[in-house]
């Protein structure tokens, strides 16, 4: 009887048996890109905002403490946009004809709120805390970057869960002391040695279980 | 497995000797055993046969599947984008973030409990009893904690109305003027309908607009009737007279149909009050009160008596006068014995009587007290909180007939339902349509506002400026919470309109009420009244009174033979009279003695039911479906599903009235039956008379509890799932509780691998004492509040899927026709050595440091392993999408710092761990160890018998780790090792040693 396949269809078969393994391999990489890429994190994107509002301006330009305007970051899980009241304590008296200051002097004048676009978002499931992590000396500059240099404010990091976690394992390659939580410039010059001590001082715990966050 | 209709107790008897242990049971299903309740029982998931509705045919399956897959793709692409929106002025008060607390006081017929509502960015999400409330001391019913609910049903009553057009307000105003006007001069032709009002400052108004058109007159009607009590202090002290009991000093206290524990506007505080002196701890206890209730249709308080005996209504007179004469009737020999324990007890101790029973039965026990020196001890008689103390029953009948004769012209009637539950027999809605002018303020656009040409939205009391009394008259300010959602009006806006001229808001209206009536800096004081949430030392000034021992000489045995029937109308225990029936959340709370949801059966005595011949077939289950009954009564026939009952008297049939809406909203519409139409004022209570036949129709299908998430009944008594002694018996041997526990001979071994609990990790954990517990619900729902759990309707909780994470098992013991009854809350036992973990291949379930099991609600992948491996059922699975994502009004209700839960979802108790978090984190900001009592679970906070405790084991000082060194502390199932954090104290009672049981 003649044979039906061919000799080559042997290695034909191996090959895409064995390459079924590697394209399945590969398909879980690429979507494992994907979902850490910025197009899935929304990482480094800028946000259109009502105000152009730059970070890099107030924070580096003027000088203004990240707590001035964010006030409950050291008591609330929220860290709290700032009410149009804040904008005009100051604005009330400098660039008061500015065109691009309209918007907040719509709001202060109407009584209408300024309706911004978010920037950092958590899915409803995560539960984070501003106020623990900055009493426990985790710079503000850590999870949002360099923002005293963003003019237009975006995300610095993934806020992945992998993210959180790398952290949440070894607090100690992150802690500042909290006298530099709310410096941007803060560069730790031993943090091998600094990290493991204030880890201790702080008494930080590693929380990875699931309710830390999960509830 | 024999004929269960023929209900043999022998045979069950028997059965209970047969199975080692085998005392205790939930239900008369599973004490018979029969084939279709093992089948139903051991059918673990019956949910699962059913995944799929009825109706849904491969097709539709496919479609569904399709579009499920279609929509995957979609909701996978990009983050949605999200605003984010900032105050222009923020309040000083406000940490974005963070919840402030507001002390206001909820009003439930005219009386107040305290509350304290938490409040997130201003939208009340959930209500805490108030622990400076007198009615209160910070615990919470059912009523209260579902009102949040209230506050945002979508279906409340949004505009004004006329001849059920859109209209507004001013209109309302100019339509009232000619009225008005008629009114100087007909002032009789004038009338006001109102609830019960205690409001010093409404009552004041009220006076005020009476005084405008001499001859008005005001009517007031609450279906809830306490016309009896008010009539009997009447008859026992001259005056209508409010009486407020002290529990905490009552070493007897004998019931005679109060359900005490349960109901009435002091229920709260005297279920705290009793039950203090229940709690038996090593060492300290000396003694403990004994409570004898003599009732017919169980109840809670009966439930947990230490003597229960079930009497029909009409017989509970006959009881009380034998407690007054001495000589023990035929059918309570024991009463000799009550009488006796009483005499001994004078001056601590404590008769009442419940509101549905006669006013002479009322008038015996006030001169009971009086002649035991009880009154002005644990007895205490003040004035009526209410501003007009009235009989209501005549009140309205005089405003039925004024209306009918043509003498009211014009007709306002301030909240309630008039048309739906008035006294069927005096056709209020046939005379209310005889009236030319009438309007009506109410929070639906319900029976009685269809029938008014004009109809005001009435505000829920989150919205609104008020004030109120508590029990002992402590008055409370009802301070709103958020502005009225609805353009809602207040009765004071109401009454200010029906004056003239007033243009007063509720909030000037307390005010200038409160300013005449206190001197001084009032405006501190007012603050401090806000603050508070009550008028400091308001409360009635006890009178000095002896009860009149002139007591009417009974009427006579009622003429009708011993075997007649006897209706009992009793207010559904979570529907109220009708007006929370468009709370879901109190439509899927399983009620307190029938664990019935969505329903409003027909209680009956199992020997009735057979001797009626309305007996459950026995191929139909009864935890899933029952069998209808005619019911005729005042020539009315209605149709009502039927409930064998352990414990029920004989020939009583208990009718529940306040459900069967059929114009209030999506939910109370068509729910349950409106047994109203043959409650008549001629029996107001109930009465014999009743026929009862079956009905002849189809299986009628109900959604009971009972059995819902169970422990096999085989192991109940074997494994010591419920404990119980008498005291007398405790102070022989404390350790009875441990008696029923293996000895391990291979000590702690576990398959589970160890967990190491270490400080600085809290070690959380609960005690429930089995003792004080009531049985009451209000953790429940307090669950329910504070996790978002979603209400899943009558046909998902008949296929077991209902969320509620707590439940509350409830088990009889002994004989079937008075069992002794025991509760058990059931939340998740946390325990240390958890089943559940290991078995999730996602690991969606894990340990946390703390000793809780955690459930990651974003990883659980719906495979149910865990719940199929837990030994206690506590685990709950999302089977559909049950929260409601759409409903825009429902959203501000849910707390922020809970997920809501979407379907596949496994779901549970994890002893509130966002409260856990949240006062850690606000520890750990302060550089220390959270406080014993710095916070607790939202089930023990609501606890009315302080029943749960939480709190730190690592804390040797902590008021649970006190708990569990008491003797009495058990836990379920221990000889599975899984070492739960949840432990029980067992029941302790007290019963009289002289009556044999």
């Amino acid at each position: 009887m003649a044979q039906i396949f061919h000799r080559s269809a042997n290695t034909l078969s191996r090959v895409t048996i064995f390459g079924a393994i590697f394209i399945a391999g590969f398909v879980f990489w690429v979507i494992g890109g994907i979902v850490r890429s910025p197009y899935f994190t929304n990482q480094g994107i800028e946000r259109e905002q009502p105000i152009p509002f730059s970070h890099q301006h107030h924070v580096s330009g003027l000088g203004i403490d990240c707590r001035y305007c964010h006030t409950s970051v050291e008591t609330s899980n929220f860290a709290g946009i700032p009410p149009t009241q804040t904008c005009m304590n100051c604005h009330a008296q400098i660039w008061t004809n500015a065109s691009m200051l309209e918007p907040v002097r719509a709001s202060f004048s109407t009584n209408t709120p300024i309706v911004w676009s978010r920037v950092h978002r958590l899915p409803d499931f995560v539960h984070f805390n501003h106020s623990i992590h900055v009493n426990k000396g985790i710079g503000c500059a850590t999870c949002h970057g360099r923002i005293d240099k963003m003019p237009l404010t975006y995300q610095a990091s993934p806020l992945t869960m992998e993210w959180c976690i790398h952290c949440h394992r070894a607090p100690e390659k992150n802690v500042r002391p909290r006298s530099e939580v709310f410096n941007m410039a803060y560069v730790a010059k031993n943090q091998d040695v600094l990290g493991p001590q204030l880890v201790k001082e702080y008494k930080i715990q590693k929380l990875t279980n699931c309710s830390t966050c999960h509830y | 497995m024999s004929d269960s209709n023929t209900l043999d107790y022998k045979a069950f008897r028997e059965r209970i000797g047969d199975l080692r242990g085998k005392e205790y049971w939930r239900s008369l299903e599973e004490l018979s055993r029969s084939d279709a309740f093992d089948d139903f029982f051991h059918d673990e998931f019956p949910r699962q046969a059913m995944a799929l509705g009825n109706g849904v045919d491969r097709r539709n399956f496919m479609k569904l599947m399709g579009a499920s897959v279609a929509f995957a793709g979609l909701a996978a692409c990009r983050q949605p984008s999200e605003s984010i929106v900032p105050y222009v002025r923020q309040p000083e008060s406000l940490i974005p973030g963070r919840p402030n607390f507001f002390a206001s006081a909820m009003p439930l017929s005219g009386y107040a409990q305290g509350v304290v509502v938490e409040s997130h960015e201003f939208h009340p999400t959930k209500i805490e009893g108030n622990p400076d409330h007198p009615s209160s001391l910070g615990a919470s019913n059912a009523f209260m904690q579902a009102s949040v609910l209230d506050l945002y049903d979508p279906d409340r009553s949004q505009i004004v109305r006329k001849y059920g057009d859109t209209s507004t307000w001013s209109e309302f105003i100019a339509a009232l003027q000619p009225v008005l006007t008629a009114a100087k001069t007909n002032g009789p032709g004038f009338r006001l309908l109102t609830q019960t009002i205690t409001s010093p400052s409404l009552g004041a108004l009220i006076q005020q607009l009476l005084a405008l058109y001499p001859g008005m007159q005001w009517h007031q009607w609450e279906p809830v009737n306490r016309d009896n009590a008010r009539e009997g202090s009447k008859m026992a002290f001259g005056a209508y007279s409010n009486v407020v009991y002290d529990f905490t000093k009552a070493n007897v206290v004998v019931s005679l149909g109060s359900d005490f524990v349960g109901e009435g506007p002091g229920h709260l505080r005297y279920a705290r009050d009793f039950m203090s002196r229940r709690k038996v701890r090593k060492g300290t206890t000396t003694s403990m009160n004994r409570l004898y209730v003599i009732e017919s249709m169980p109840t809670q308080t009966g439930g947990v008596a230490d003597h229960r005996w079930g009497v029909k209504p009409s017989q509970i007179e006959d009881c009380a006068r034998a407690l007054m004469s001495g000589v023990a009737p035929a059918i309570l020999p024991a009463i000799a014995a009550i009488a006796k324990d009483l005499k001994a007890n004078a001056g601590s101790s404590i008769v009442l009587v419940g509101d549905d029973q006669p006013a002479v039965v009322h008038a015996i026990a006030h001169a009971l007290n009086s002649q035991l020196g009880n009154i002005g001890k644990t007895v205490i008689v003040t004035d009526s909180c209410e501003v007009a103390p009235t009989n209501q029953l005549a009140s309205i009948q005089a405003l039925v007939h004024d209306m009918n004769a043509g003498a009211v012209k014009s007709l306002v009637i301030l909240g309630g339902n008039p048309v739906f539950d008035a006294p069927a027999d005096l056709n209020f809605h046939n005379a209310l349509a005889k009236v030319p002018f009438r309007a009506n303020l109410s929070s639906h656009y319900d029976e009685t506002a269809m029938l008014c040409q004009w109809h005001v939205p009435e505000v829920h009391y989150l919205e609104t400026w008020g004030d109120a009394r508590a029990h002992d008259g402590t008055v409370s300010v009802i301070q709103p919470l958020i502005a009225p959602l609805y353009n809602g009006r207040a009765a004071v806006e109401v009454i200010g309109a029906l004056i003239g001229g007033m243009d007063q808001t509720p909030y000037d209206s307390v005010r200038s009420y409160w300013k005449t009536k206190v001197g001084g800096d009032f405006e501190s004081q007012w603050r401090k009244w806000l603050h508070d949430g009550l008028i400091g030392g308001s409360a009635l000034p006890a009178k000095a009174v002896t009860a009149s021992t002139a007591i009417p000489p009974a009427t006579g045995q009622p003429a009708n033979p011993a075997t007649a029937l006897e209706i009992e109308f009793r207010a559904d225990p979570t529907l109220y009279d009708g007006r929370y029936a468009n709370n879901a959340w109190l439509q899927e709370l399983p009620k307190p003695v029938t664990k019935m949801t969505w329903d409003n059966v027909m209680l009956l005595a199992p020997k009735t039911a057979k001797r009626l011949g309305v007996r459950v077939h026995d191929s139909w289950v009864n935890e899933r479906q029952t069998l209808m009954a005619n019911v005729k009564y005042n020539g009315i026939n209605i149709m009502l599903p039927v409930w064998e009952v352990p414990g029920q008297p004989e020939d009583v049939a208990t009718v529940f009235f306040g459900a069967g809406k059929e114009h209030q909203g999506k939910v109370a519409n068509g729910t349950g039956f409106n047994t109203y139409k043959f409650r008549y004022s001629t029996a107001l209570h109930g009465g014999p008379g009743a026929t009862i036949a079956d009905a002849g129709q189809p299986a009628y299908i109900i959604a009971c509890t009972q059995e819902h998430q169970s422990i096999d009944p085989a192991v109940i008594g074997e494994r010591g799932i419920i404990r119980a002694a008498t005291f007398a018996d405790w102070q022989k041997n404390p350790e009875f509780a441990k008696e029923k526990e293996e000895k391990k001979e291979d000590g702690d071994i576990s398959m589970y691998p160890p967990y190491k609990y270490d400080l600085p990790a809290y070690k959380w954990a609960m005690s429930i004492d089995t003792t004080v517990c009531t049985g009451c619900n209000g953790c429940v729902i307090a669950c329910v509040s504070e996790n978002n759990i979603a209400v899943v309707g009558k046909e998902e909780v008949h296929r077991e899927r209902e969320l509620q994470w707590l439940r509350i098992d409830r088990y009889y013991r002994g004989n079937p026709d008075n069992p002794e009854v025991y509760y058990q809350p059931v939340p998740c036992m946390q325990c240390e050595m958890a089943p559940c973990e290991p078995v999730c291949p996602v690991g969606a379930t894990s340990h946390s440091p703390d000793g809780l099991n955690d459930m990651t609600y974003n990883r659980c992948v719906g495979t149910r392993y865990c719940s199929n491996n837990c030994p206690y059922k506590v685990r709950r699975f999302n089977f559909f999408h049950y929260a409601d994502y759409d409903t825009p009004s429902l959203k501000p209700m849910r707390n922020p710092d809970v997920t809501v839960r979407t379907r596949g979802v496994m779901e549970k108790c994890t002893y509130c761990v966002q409260r856990i978090n949240e006062f850690k984190i606000a520890a750990e900001r302060e550089n220390r160890r959270v406080k014993d009592g710095e916070f607790t679970t939202a089930c023990a906070q609501a606890c009315p018998t302080e029943a749960i405790v939480f709190g730190d084991l690592n804390d040797p000082n902590s008021a649970v780790s006190k708990l569990k060194t008491e003797p009495t502390d058990y836990t379920l199932l221990a000889e599975l090792n899984t070492r739960p954090r949840t432990t029980y104290l067992a029941t302790v009672r007290n019963p009289n040693p002289e009556i044999k049981a």
